[in-house]
C-alpha cells in the first residue's frame, strides 16, 4: 500500500500511506448480525457464571453479633451505658454465647465491625505520617503536619504514633471459647492474631524505628503515647514481632476503610482442633469493651466468617451475573425481532437506491 | 504607533462619508509653496509600512497572556489554580498548575511562530525596494520609507508603492496601463492619464523641478472615486489649478503595464492606502465546533457549581449534629474551631470545586489544539490536492477552522481566475453557417470545420470564400487593441513572419485580444496601428492596410461597437460587432437563421459569443456620417445622448457575417466540482466584479444555472425601469408562490419537478438594498432579498467592489438562520470577503499571493475544494465532534463516582483515586487513543465519501454536537459512572473480596472503580472506532497495558519522594483477588451494554445516510472480497457513529 517517494519535486508532500490517509485498517461494522451472537454467548456466559457465584456464596457461612450495648440489648448493655462518655471508659467485660448445631465449615475469621465510624473522612485521613510509621528516625520526632491535632501533646512532645488515625486505634479483645459437651468445660480457641495485616504492610511499608540498644523503649523515647491510647506503642504487645508500629491490629486499623461501615479482620481460627472449622456446641466470646462508639451513634460487631475463593458472604456478585445475563439474552431476542423485521426493508431500500 | 493609527482608522469609518470635508495638503516634493498660499496645518501622515502582524517583541507576552486568559477555559483553570494555592483542598495544586502552564505556554509558542510568520511576510513587502526622486537625482530606498509627497518612479511591471498622483509617463500622450488584477479582479489593462500641466517633465530634474501642492481628501475605502485638485507654481504666474479625479490616480497594488516608466506623487502610504483600506482587520475565526464546546463547557461549569453547592450544603446539613461533625475520633484543631462559619463554608465550597474541577479537563483544549495542528497537515500532505503545474500544494493558515470544513452551507467564490483560468480562448467562428474551429489547424493551413459537426459544405464558392475573408478582415479591424512593442520589433516582424505572432495585444477587453489571436491562427495577423493604417497580413503574407476613419466605441447600452475603414481599394467598410441581441435586430441580410442557432448553442454551453456585421458604405454615405459624428462630437449639451442617437442611425441595414464564440476556460473540473458541492446540499454564490452577461455565461458554463434555471435579475437597468420596492416585491412573489404551491423537498433542493430559480444581481442594486432608508425600515429590502435568495438554487452577484463582497457574506453570515460560510477567490479584491467569511480560501493563483496570505486555507486549483470540503471536511468535523463529546463524557465518568463518594464520606472532599491517578487520567491513561482516533478516523472510506456528496449533509448544521447528541453522551457518562461506583460499593458492602480473609481499605475502593473506568472509557473509544490501523491498536490496547503497567509499578515501590505511600501494593493486592477480577469484568460490561445495544439498534431501526453507505459498501466488498480474494484487506467499509 505503500507508495514509494520516487523523483518528486521539493514541493510535493511526501507520498506515504500514512500521509495519504490510506493506511490499511480493519473496518469493524457494529451490526446486529455480530452482535447478536455476541450477546447470546456472554448471556451464557454470564448466567452460568453468576450461578456458581450465587451458590458459592450460599455456602459460606457468617454468624454476627452487634455488642454495642445499647439499653436491653443484652450482656453488653452495663458497657453501653458506661461509655455513655467519650473518654475511654473503664475496662468492661460481656459475653457473645452462641451454639453451633454442626460444624462451622473453616477456615473460619473473626472480624469486628464499625458502623457510622468515618474511616474515609478526609480530615481523618490524611492524619497519619507514613515516614514515621516506617520507622524513619527523624519523622518519630518530627511527625508530619497532618498530623494535627494529634501531632504533639500539651507540652509538645511529639506523638508516635500520630494522627488521628493512630489515636483511634480499636482496643476491644475478644477470646474464644468452646465448650464441646453440655455442662463441660470451655476450651479456649485458639485465636491465630499474625497474618491478619497485608504481608507487605506487615513486611514493607511499616517499620519500627532502629532499636537503641536492643530495646525498642529507648528507640522511641523522646515520643508519648497518642492521647486515647493507655499504653505507649511499643507496649502494644509482648511479642517484639507484634508491637511498636508493626503491631499487626495497628496494621490492620491503619489501612482505612472505604465506607463508614466497615470490617476488619480480627483474627483466624485455623490451629488444631479447629483448622477444619468450628465443630458442633456450645461457643462463648468473651469481650473486652473498651472502644466507645456510642458517642457517634455507631454500632459494633464481632462477626464470625467462612471464607471461599471469593471471599466472604457476598450474594451480590453471583446475583448481578445472573441479572446481566438474562438481560443479554432478552436484548439478543429484541435484537433478533428487530433483525428479522427490518433486515428486508433496509435490502429492499438499498435496491432502490 | 499602532494604537493611534488604529483610533484614526476607527474614527474615520465612524465618521462616514462626512470625513473627506477634512482635507489633507500634499507638497510635491516636499517642496513649500511660495508665501502667500493658503496657510495649512501640517499633518502627520504614517509612513509606507503594511502591518499585518498582531505583536510585537515587547509586548509579546502580556498582551498573548491576555489574549489566552480570556478564553473562558485557561481562565478557569487560572482561578482553580489560585484556589489550590491558597487554600487548602484534597489535591495539590500541581495537578492543575502544570497542565495550564503547558497549555499556555504551547499556545504561546505556536501563536508566536505564526506571528513571526506574519512578520517576516510584511518586511518582505516594506522592504522592497522602491526609486525616488530627491534633489533631482534618483535614490533606492526600501518601500516603508516612503513619505507622502515623494516624487516615486515606477518601471514597467512594478507594481506601486502606494497610491500615487500620476504625473507623467514615457508615453508621450502621458498616458499609462495598469493592470488592477489584484485589487479589483479586473485583468484587463486600464489607462490612467497624467496631470496635462506636469505630463511633459520627462526626466528626474524635470521632474524635480515641478513646484506644486496637491489638496485631496483624506483616504477612504472606495477604489473608484478620487477628488483632488493640484496648484502648480510657474515661476511668477498665480498657481495653475487643476481637478484631479479617480484617472489621475495609481493606486497600490495595481501593476505598470505597456509603459516603460512613470513618476507619480505619492499621496496615501501605508496603512492610509486604498488597497489597505479595503483589508479588513484579521479578526479571530472561531469555529461552529469551538462555539458549542463552548456552550458545552458553561452547561459543565453550571453542573460543577451546583456539585460544589449541593454538597457544600448537605455537609453542614450533615455536620449539625456534633458527633458527626467532630466525633471524639477526629477532633479539629483550636484554630478551626475559631473560624468563622461562613468562610469555612466558602472553603469548603471552593474545596468541592477544586475536587470537581476535573469535570472540565484541560487536556480537552491541548488535545483539540493538537488534533487541529496535526490534523491539518493531512490537508498539506494530500497528493491529490498537489497540483502538478504549479508545483504547489494546499497551505493551512490557521488550524482553528479545519472542521468548519465539514459545515459549509453556502460558498462564495469569486469567478474570474477561481472558477475561471483568466484566459480567454477563441473556439470557434461560424461563418455563414460554416463552423471554423481554429486549433484545427496544421501548419497554418485553414482546415474549415475540421470537426465537422456543423460544416456545411467543406468547399465554399467563391462568394463563401470572399465572405469569408471579409469576416476574418472584419475582426482585424474592429477592436480597440493596442499592440505592444510597436516600434521596436518591426523590423523583426518583417523578417519573420512567425514572430508576429508573437506580438503581444493589449486591450481593455480580454475578449477582443482572443479574437484577434484566433483570427491570427485562422490565418490573418493585426500588425499594428500606424498612421492611422491599420496594417493586416493576410493568409498570402501580404500587408493590407486600412485606413481607419471611425471608431464607433463600445458601450455597454448598445452592446456593440462599430468602425469604418477605407480599404487599399477605396472602398468604405463599416464592421460592426456586438452581442446577437444588440446585431440581428439591425441585420437585413445574412444567413440570420443558422447563424442564430449555432450562437444559442454556443451560449448555452457558456461560451461568450459575439456577432459580426459588416456594410458597405459609398463615399457620400460615408461623408454623411462623419458630418453627423461630427456635430454630435462638438455639442456641448447631451453631447452622450446624440452620440448614441447618431450610432443608432449609423448601425443598421447590415449584413449579418457570422459569429465568434470565445471561452474564458473553467478551471479544471468547475463545473463537477460545483455540481458536487451543490449536491451536497451547500449553495454556491458568484461573486465577481465582472460585467453580468460574461459572469452569467460562466455560471452556466460551470453548471451553476442549467438550462432550467430561471433566472430573476435585480439589476441596475431593472431597478431604473422599476423601482427597487416593486422589484423585489416582484421578485419575491415569483419565487414564494412556486413555494407555497410545492411542498418543499427537503431532501433534494435540485429535484427536478421544482423550478430552479438563478437570481442576479449587481453592486449597485446591491448597495440600494444595504442602504438603510429614512425610515429606518432597511431590514425590511434585506429580508426580502434574503427570501428571494433563499429559495434560489444559485445565485450570482456581479459587479461587486471589494468591500460590497464582504457585505454580502456578512448579510447572509448574520442572516437569522447563521448559515456557515466560506469564501473562495485569488485576488486581492476577494481578501475582504475571505476575511469575512467563516471560512476563507484562498486560490494560489496567478493574480498575486494577497488572497492566499490572507486566507484560511489556500489551495492551487478550485478543484481541490470538492476534497477539501466533502473528504477532509467531512472527516475533521466527525473527528473532532467526537472528540469533544468523548471528553465530556470520560470525564463525566471521571469526576461522577468522585460526586456520589462524597456521600459515603462525610462530604469531607475525600477524592476516591489516588493523586498519581487523578493527575494522569487525562493526561496519559486515556488521552493517546482519543488523539488517534480525532487524527485517523475515517468512517466512510474517502472515495465513498467523493462519490456520493449528499453524505455531507448528514452531518451539516453540526449534527453531531447538537443538544441530544450531548445530552446522550453526558447520560451515558452518569450512567457509566453509577455502575462504577455502585458496582464497587456493592463489592466492598459488608464483605470481604479476598481469598485470604484480608480487608481492602478505600485506595483498593478507588482503584477499582478507577480500573474499571479506564478500561469502560478506552473500550467505548474502540467501539466507536471503525477505523482501525495498527496505530489505532496500538494506542488503544497500548494505553490499557500502559494503566496495568504503571500502575504495578506505582504500587509495586515505595517511591521516597512521596511523603504518603497509600497506594502501596493496592493495585496488585486487587488483582490477588478474584472477586475483583469478576467485578472488573461485569461492569465493563454493564457499562458498555447500552451504547453496544443502541448502535446496533439505531443502525437497523433509522439508519442514516452514512450508516446505509457502510452498510451497502461492507456487502459490495464482502462480495468482491468473495469474487477475489487475494484482493487486499477490506478498504472502504465503515460503520459511522449515529447520535442524533
Amino acid at each position: 500500500m505503500t507508495w514509494s517517494a520516487t523523483a518528486r519535486g521539493a514541493h510535493q508532500p511526501d507520498n506515504t500511506a500514512f500521509t495519504q490517509q490510506r493506511l490499511p485498517a480493519w473496518q469493524p461494522l457494529l451490526s446486529a448480525s455480530i452482535a447478536l451472537p455476541l450477546f447470546f454467548c456472554a448471556g451464557l456466559a454470564f448466567i452460568g457464571l453468576g450461578l456458581g457465584l450465587y451458590y458459592s456464596s450460599l455456602g459460606i457461612k457468617e454468624m454476627s453479633y452487634d455488642y454495642t450495648g445499647n439499653p436491653g440489648t443484652g450482656d453488653c448493655s452495663p458497657c453501653g451505658l458506661a461509655e455513655q462518655d467519650r473518654a475511654p471508659p473503664p475496662s468492661c467485660r460481656c459475653v457473645w454465647n452462641f451454639s453451633l448445631p454442626e460444624l462451622f465449615q473453616g477456615p473460619v475469621y473473626l472480624y469486628y465491625e464499625l458502623t457510622n465510624f468515618y474511616q474515609n473522612n478526609r480530615r481523618y485521613g490524611v492524619s497519619r505520617d507514613d515516614a514515621q510509621l516506617s520507622g524513619w528516625p527523624s519523622a518519630l520526632r518530627h511527625p508530619a503536619n497532618e498530623c494535627v491535632p494529634y501531632q504533639r501533646n500539651a507540652s509538645g512532645v511529639p506523638i508516635a504514633p500520630c494522627g488521628a488515625i493512630a489515636n483511634s486505634l480499636f482496643n476491644d479483645t475478644f477470646s474464644l471459647w468452646h465448650q464441646r459437651l453440655p455442662g463441660g468445660p470451655y476450651v479456649e480457641v485458639p485465636l491465630d492474631r499474625t497474618a491478619i495485616a497485608w504481608w507487605t504492610d506487615y513486611h514493607i511499608k511499616f517499620h519500627n524505628p532502629p532499636l537503641v540498644n536492643g530495646s525498642l523503649a529507648l528507640a522511641f523515647r523522646g515520643t508519648t503515647r497518642p492521647p486515647n491510647w493507655p499504653v505507649p506503642v511499643y507496649q502494644l504487645s509482648p511479642d517484639p514481632n507484634n508491637t511498636g508500629f508493626v503491631n499487626q491490629d495497628l496494621v490492620v486499623w491503619m489501612r482505612t476503610a472505604a465506607l463508614p461501615w466497615f470490617r476488619k479482620l480480627y483474627a483466624r481460627i485455623r490451629q488444631g482442633n479447629y483448622s477444619a472449622g468450628l465443630p458442633r456446641g456450645h461457643y462463648r466470646v468473651n469481650i473486652t469493651y473498651n472502644y466507645p462508639v456510642r458517642a457517634f451513634g455507631g454500632h459494633k460487631r464481632i462477626i464470625l466468617s467462612s471464607i471461599s475463593w471469593m471471599g466472604g458472604k457476598n450474594p451480590f456478585l453471583g446475583i448481578a451475573y445472573l441479572v446481566v445475563g438474562s438481560l443479554c439474552i432478552l436484548t439478543g431476542f429484541v435484537m433478533l425481532v428487530v433483525y428479522i423485521r427490518y433486515q428486508d426493508q433496509n435490502d429492499e431500500a438499498e435496491d432502490q437506491e | 504607533m499602532d494604537c493611534s493609527l488604529v483610533r484614526t482608522l476607527v474614527q474615520r469609518y465612524c465618521a462616514g462619508e462626512e470625513n473627506w470635508v477634512d482635507n489633507r495638503t500634499i507638497y510635491v516634493g516636499h517642496k513649500e509653496p511660495p508665501p502667500g498660499a493658503d496657510a495649512y496645518i501640517p499633518q502627520r501622515y504614517p509612513d509606507n509600512r503594511i502591518v499585518s502582524a498582531k505583536y510585537t517583541f515587547w509586548n509579546f507576552i502580556p498582551k498573548n497572556l491576555f489574549e489566552q486568559f480570556r478564553r473562558i477555559a485557561n481562565f478557569y483553570f487560572l482561578i482553580i489554580f489560585l484556589v489550590q494555592l491558597i487554600i487548602d483542598t484534597p489535591t495539590s495544586p500541581i495537578t492543575s498548575g502544570l497542565p495550564l502552564f503547558f497549555v499556555i505556554t504551547v499556545t504561546a509558542i505556536k501563536q508566536g511562530y505564526e506571528d513571526w510568520l506574519r512578520h517576516k511576510a510584511d518586511n518582505a513587502m516594506n522592504q522592497c525596494p522602491v526609486h525616488f526622486i530627491q534633489h533631482g537625482k534618483l535614490v533606492r530606498k526600501q518601500s516603508r520609507k516612503l513619505r507622502v509627497g515623494d516624487i516615486v518612479l515606477v518601471k514597467e511591471d512594478e507594481s506601486f508603492p502606494c497610491d500615487l498622483i500620476f504625473l507623467s509617463s514615457s508615453r508621450a500622450d502621458g498616458t499609462c496601463h495598469v493592470t488592477t488584477t489584484s485589487l479589483d479582479g479586473e485583468s484587463s489593462h486600464k489607462t490612467h492619464y497624467a496631470v496635462q500641466d506636469t505630463k511633459g517633465f520627462q526626466t528626474e530634474e524635470e521632474i524635480d523641478a515641478l513646484h506644486a501642492t496637491i489638496e485631496c481628501e483624506q483616504p477612504q475605502p472606495d477604489l473608484y472615486k478620487f477628488v483632488g485638485r493640484i496648484n502648480v507654481y510657474n515661476d511668477q504666474n498665480d498657481p495653475v489649478v487643476r481637478s484631479l479625479g479617480s484617472e489621475n490616480v495609481l493606486l497600490r497594488g495595481a501593476t505598470l503595464k505597456n509603459t516603460e516608466k512613470i513618476f507619480g506623487v505619492a499621496i496615501y502610504t501605508g496603512m492610509e492606502t486604498k488597497m489597505a483600506l479595503n483589508y479588513q482587520s484579521k479578526s479571530q475565526k472561531r469555529s461552529a465546533v469551538e462555539k458549542s464546546m463552548n456552550v458545552f463547557l458553561i452547561v459543565y461549569l453550571c453542573i460543577l457549581i451546583s456539585k460544589a453547592l449541593i454538597n457544600t450544603v448537605l455537609k453542614y446539613v450533615w455536620q449539625s449534629e456534633p458527633s458527626r461533625d467532630e466525633p471524639w475520633y477526629n477532633q479539629r484543631t483550636e484554630a478551626e474551631r475559631q473560624r468563622n462559619l461562613f468562610l469555612r463554608a466558602f472553603t469548603d465550597f471552593l474545596a468541592f470545586m477544586v475536587l470537581f474541577n476535573y469535570i472540565i479537563p484541560v487536556s480537552m483544549y491541548v488535545t483539540v489544539e493538537m488534533q487541529k495542528f496535526l490534523g491539518s497537515y493531512f490537508i498539506t500532505w494530500d497528493e491529490e490536492m498537489f497540483d502538478e503545474d504549479l508545483g504547489e500544494r494546499p497551505v493551512v493558515n490557521t488550524s482553528d477552522l479545519n472542521e468548519e470544513l465539514g459545515q459549509v452551507e453556502y460558498i462564495f467564490t469569486d469567478k474570474t481566475g477561481t472558477l475561471t483560468e483568466n484566459n480567454m480562448e477563441f473556439k470557434e467562428c461560424c461563418i455563414e453557417g460554416h463552423v471554423y474551429v481554429p486549433h484545427a489547424i496544421c501548419n497554418g493551413q485553414v482546415l474549415p470545420g475540421a470537426t465537422g459537426i456543423d460544416m456545411i459544405d467543406s468547399s465554399p464558392g467563391v462568394c463563401g470564400r470572399e465572405r469569408e475573408e471579409l469576416f476574418f478582415r472584419a475582426l482585424c479591424l474592429c477592436h480597440t487593441i493596442q499592440v505592444k512593442d510597436d516600434f521596436d520589433d518591426v523590423d523583426s516582424s518583417r523578417k519573420s513572419p512567425d514572430s508576429a505572432k508573437s506580438c503581444v495585444y493589449i486591450s481593455s477587453s480580454p475578449d477582443e485580444v482572443a479574437l484577434v489571436e484566433g483570427v491570427q491562427r485562422l490565418g490573418f495577423t493585426y500588425l499594428r496601428l500606424r498612421d492611422n493604417y491599420m496594417e493586416i497580413l493576410n493568409r498570402d503574407d501580404h500587408i493590407e492596410r486600412f485606413e481607419l476613419l471611425e471608431v464607433l466605441s463600445f458601450d455597454s447600452v448598445r452592446r456593440r461597437m462599430s468602425v469604418i475603414v477605407k480599404s487599399g481599394t477605396e472602398e468604405i467598410f463599416l464592421f460592426c460587432k456586438g452581442a446577437d441581441s444588440s446585431i440581428f435586430p439591425r441585420v437585413i441580410e445574412g444567413k440570420v437563421d443558422q447563424i442564430r442557432a449555432r450562437v444559442e448553442r454556443n451560449a448555452v454551453e457558456g461560451l461568450r459569443t459575439l456577432c459580426v456585421a459588416y456594410k458597405r458604405l459609398s463615399a457620400e454615405e460615408y461623408e454623411g456620417i462623419r458630418k453627423l459624428l461630427d456635430t454630435c462630437k462638438m455639442a456641448l449639451q447631451d453631447r452622450d445622448k446624440k452620440l448614441a442617437e447618431a450610432y443608432e442611425h449609423i448601425e443598421k441595414d447590415l449584413i449579418l457575417l457570422g459569429a465568434t464564440a470565445v471561452e474564458d476556460r473553467l478551471q479544471e473540473k468547475a463545473a463537477d466540482t460545483i455540481e458536487a458541492l451543490q449536491k451536497a446540499g451547500i449553495k454556491v454564490w458568484v461573486l465577481t466584479g465582472d460585467k453580468m452577461e460574461t459572469a452569467a455565461a460562466t455560471c452556466y458554463a460551470c453548471k451553476l444555472f442549467r438550462r432550467n434555471t430561471q433566472l430573476l435579475e435585480l439589476t441596475t437597468k431593472k431597478i431604473e425601469e422599476q423601482s427597487l420596492h416593486d422589484v423585489l416585491f416582484e421578485l419575491s412573489k415569483t419565487v414564494l408562490r412556486q413555494n407555497g404551491s410545492l411542498t418543499r423537498d427537503n431532501l433534494s433542493g435540485l429535484s427536478t419537478d421544482m423550478q430552479d430559480y438563478g437570481l442576479i444581481i449587481d453592486g449597485a442594486a446591491l448597495s440600494l438594498i444595504m442602504k438603510p432608508r429614512e425610515d429606518g425600515s432597511s431590514s425590511n429590502y434585506r429580508e426580502r432579498f434574503l427570501e428571494i435568495c433563499r429559495n434560489c438554487s444559485a445565485v450570482l452577484c456581479c459587479r461587486m467592489a471589494p468591500l460590497q463582497k464582504a457585505q454580502i457574506v456578512k448579510l447572509i453570515k448574520f442572516s437569522k438562520e447563521h448559515p456557515i460560510t466560506l469564501a473562495i477567490g485569488d485576488g486581492a479584491n476577494d481578501v475582504s470577503m475571505i476575511l469575512e467569511a467563516h471560512v476563507g480560501i484562498g486560490v494560489i493563483g496567478k493574480e498575486g499571493r494577497q488572497a492566499a496570505r490572507n486566507s484560511d486555507y489556500a489551495i492551487p486549483k478550485f478543484k481541490h475544494l470538492k476534497k477539501m470540503l466533502l473528504v477532509h471536511g467531512h472527516f475533521y468535523y466527525i473527528r473532532i465532534s467526537e472528540l469533544v463529546q468523548y471528553f465530556f463524557y470520560k470525564n463525566v465518568c471521571f469526576i461522577f463516582p468522585q460526586f456520589l463518594y462524597q456521600f459515603f464520606c462525610g462530604f469531607s472532599q475525600q477524592t476516591l483515586y489516588d493523586t498519581a491517578y487523578l493527575t494522569l487520567y487525562n493526561i496519559s491513561f486515556t488521552s493517546l487513543p482519543i488523539l488517534l482516533y480525532s487524527l485517523m478516523e475515517q468512517h466512510i472510506s474517502m472515495e465513498t465519501l467523493k462519490r456520493d456528496p449528499t453524505l455531507y449533509r448528514d452531518i451539516s448544521k453540526n449534527a453531531l454536537l447538537r443538544w441530544r447528541a450531548f445530552i446522550y453522551w453526558t447520560f451515558l457518562g452518569v450512567f457509566d459512572a453509577l455502575v462504577f461506583f455502585f458496582g464497587a460499593y456493592f463489592m466492598f458492602e459488608n464483605a470481604t473480596v479476598s481469598s485470604n480473609g484480608q480487608i481492602f481499605g478505600n485506595w483498593t475502593f478507588g482503584t477499582l472503580v478507577f480500573t474499571v473506568m479506564v478500561f469502560t472509557v478506552t473500550l467505548k473509544l474502540a467501539l466507536d472506532t471503525h477505523y482501525w490501523t495498527w496505530i489505532n491498536h496500538f494506542v488503544i490496547w497500548g494505553s490499557l497495558l500502559f494503566y496495568v503497567v504503571f500502575s504495578l509499578l506505582w504500587g509495586g515501590i515505595v517511591w521516597p519522594f512521596l511523603n504518603y505511600q497509600r497506594m502501596y501494593y493496592v493495585f496488585i493486592q486487587m488483582l490477588s483477588s478474584g472477586p475483583a477480577w469478576l467485578a472488573i469484568i461485569l461492569l465493563i460490561t454493564i457499562s458498555l451494554l447500552p451504547d453496544v445495544l443502541k448502535k446496533v439498534l439505531c443502525r437497523h431501526l433509522w439508519p442514516s445516510a452514512t450508516e446505509r453507505v457502510q452498510r451497502s459498501s461492507k456487502l459490495k466488498t464482502a462480495v468482491d472480497a468473495a469474487l477475489s480474494p487475494d484482493r487486499p484487506l477490506l478498504k472502504d467499509v465503515l460503520p459511522g457513529p449515529r447520535r442524533d
